[in-house]
């Protein structure tokens, strides 16, 4: 990788979720690809959380405007659909620092190849409160204030909190 | 007006405003044109008749779409917050499948698109959401009825999903790499929708004699559009021959048998309606609708439609 490539990574990687800014984008899992072509022609490929995800905008303009700041005069954002995204590509950093902000972070990913059981009883995880640590938790909602995420309380401090939920 | 929301250090922390009045730049939406499929291999796989993959896009686009608005007419309007911020969300899930199902569309057959006046800013997705009529619409015609109560919500989220992710398990290998994509995607969203009203249908079918009630008629009313979910038009044999498309009718066993595990778990028998006839057996995916769609369509096109060069 070029000095160049490493230097757009470095400042792409930068970038933070608008609906998660704790989260960088590398974090998140969403920033697939950064390459330079030619002097300052940057292209970035990032993919959705979502198929809906209203942040794809914005994340798209807050590329743009960082990569323009750091004086590379074309940018091109890319869409990247395949693979999917999963909550697997979160990083551990990222994962750390959801939970230092109240968020708990999601489980292994369920496998979504074949069919897709039903499941008619509420969805069994491991979640511990991110407030004060207690296994003792239950789940709200599988929807919660972004796409993402499912909503659970803490039977212990009886704390609400979200959860990023496993796809 | 200012003065109203001028804020001290001291208390800067309380004002709603405040974040609003800084870095304006984080929030510059919509400044130039988005294609959602910027960067995505759209080409036309070999031997794939571009207009039939296009109006295949289409009918999948616009189940989504049409059923999408339905659902996100319950936002402010469902029984608690829960459950509003999660028919509001699966709406949204829908509403991005359908952005990018249109943009397909498009992308394979231009000539799918209305003609805007030119300068229009309005991308090829929304010209197809927002400039066509309800007999150019090829959505099933489950996804359009006038929205009834909770329960209804709940069984028309279940057939639909139940369906739908069926489908979508199977369009994951499909030949074209954007379908393919969404289905990819789209499999991990609908698996949710569908485990959402399943769990609120046996809820609803066990809770109270009138939660009972309610879901039983729910379930009579819209089954006699069931059996039109599962019909293969003539696009959807061509799109499945050409290894892009999936034929509903395929799908019908495996959709049938989630169907049964719900109805079994919540103890309610299988309704005996017949199907709904079409109109000289013409149905959705024909463009043959009921009234509802117009006046759905009316409200939900009319601003983009009086302002076709507007920016937003």
């Amino acid at each position: 990788m070029s000095r160049t490539t490493e230097r757009a990574r470095r400042v792409a990687e930068r970038v933070t979720d608008p609906e998660l800014p704790m989260l960088t984008l590398a974090d998140l899992g969403v920033l697939r690809d950064v390459d330079v072509v030619g002097d300052s022609h940057v292209v970035v490929d990032i993919t959705p959380t979502y198929s809906g995800c209203p942040a794809m905008a914005a994340m798209r303009d807050d590329l743009v405007r960082e990569l323009q700041g750091a004086g590379f005069d074309r940018v091109e954002v890319r869409v990247s659909l395949d693979p999917a995204w999963t909550t697997d590509w979160i990083t551990p950093e990222g994962r750390a620092a959801l939970a230092a902000a109240g968020i708990s972070p999601p489980g292994p990913a369920p496998s979504t190849s074949g069919p897709i059981p039903l499941t008619l009883l509420p969805t069994a995880r491991q979640v511990r409160c991110p407030q004060c640590d207690s296994p003792a938790t239950e789940l709200v909602s599988e929807f919660g204030s972004t796409a993402c995420k499912a909503q659970y309380r803490c039977t212990a401090c009886l704390e609400p909190f979200d959860h990023v939920k496993e796809i | 007006m200012n003065e109203h929301i001028h804020t001290t250090p001291e208390d800067e922390h309380d004002s709603a405003y405040s974040g609003l009045l800084v870095n304006d730049a984080h929030w510059a939406f919509g400044t130039d044109f988005e294609d959602p499929l910027a960067g995505v291999d759209t080409s036309i796989p070999d031997g794939v008749d571009a207009p039939v993959l296009a109006a295949y896009a289409l009918m999948l686009g616009d189940d989504a779409l049409v059923m999408s608005h339905r659902i996100s007419e319950w936002t402010s309007n469902a029984p608690d917050l829960e459950d509003d911020i999660a028919l509001s969300n699966i709406a949204l899930d829908l509403l991005g499948q359908a952005r990018l199902l249109l943009a397909r569309a498009a992308k394979a057959d231009a000539s799918v698109v209305p003609a805007l006046p030119e300068g229009s800013p309005a991308p090829p997705e929304d010209a197809l959401a927002f400039f066509r009529d309800a007999h150019d619409f090829r959505n099933v015609r489950l996804a359009e009825l006038v929205n009834g109560d909770f329960a209804e919500a709940v069984v028309r989220v279940l057939l639909f999903s139940v369906w739908r992710l069926a489908t979508f398990e199977r369009l994951r290998s499909s030949r074209d790499h954007v379908l393919a994509a969404v289905a990819a995607k789209g499999v991990k969203e609908l698996a949710y929708h569908r485990d959402y009203s399943a769990r609120w249908f046996v809820t609803l079918a066990q809770g109270t004699d009138e939660s009972r009630r309610r879901l039983v008629a729910a379930l009579d009313a819209l089954w006699p559009l069931w059996p039109e979910l599962f019909d293969t038009h003539a696009v959807e044999a061509a799109a499945a021959g050409a290894g892009v498309g999936v034929d509903p009718a395929s799908v019908r066993e495996a959709a049938e048998g989630v169907l049964d595990q719900v109805l079994a778990a919540a103890d309610v028998p299988r309704p005996e309606a017949p199907r709904r006839a079409g109109v000289l057996g013409r149905t959705g995916r024909d463009g043959m609708h009921g009234e509802p769609l117009s006046l759905m369509l009316a409200e939900m096109q009319s601003v983009a439609r009086a302002h076709p060069m507007g920016q937003w």
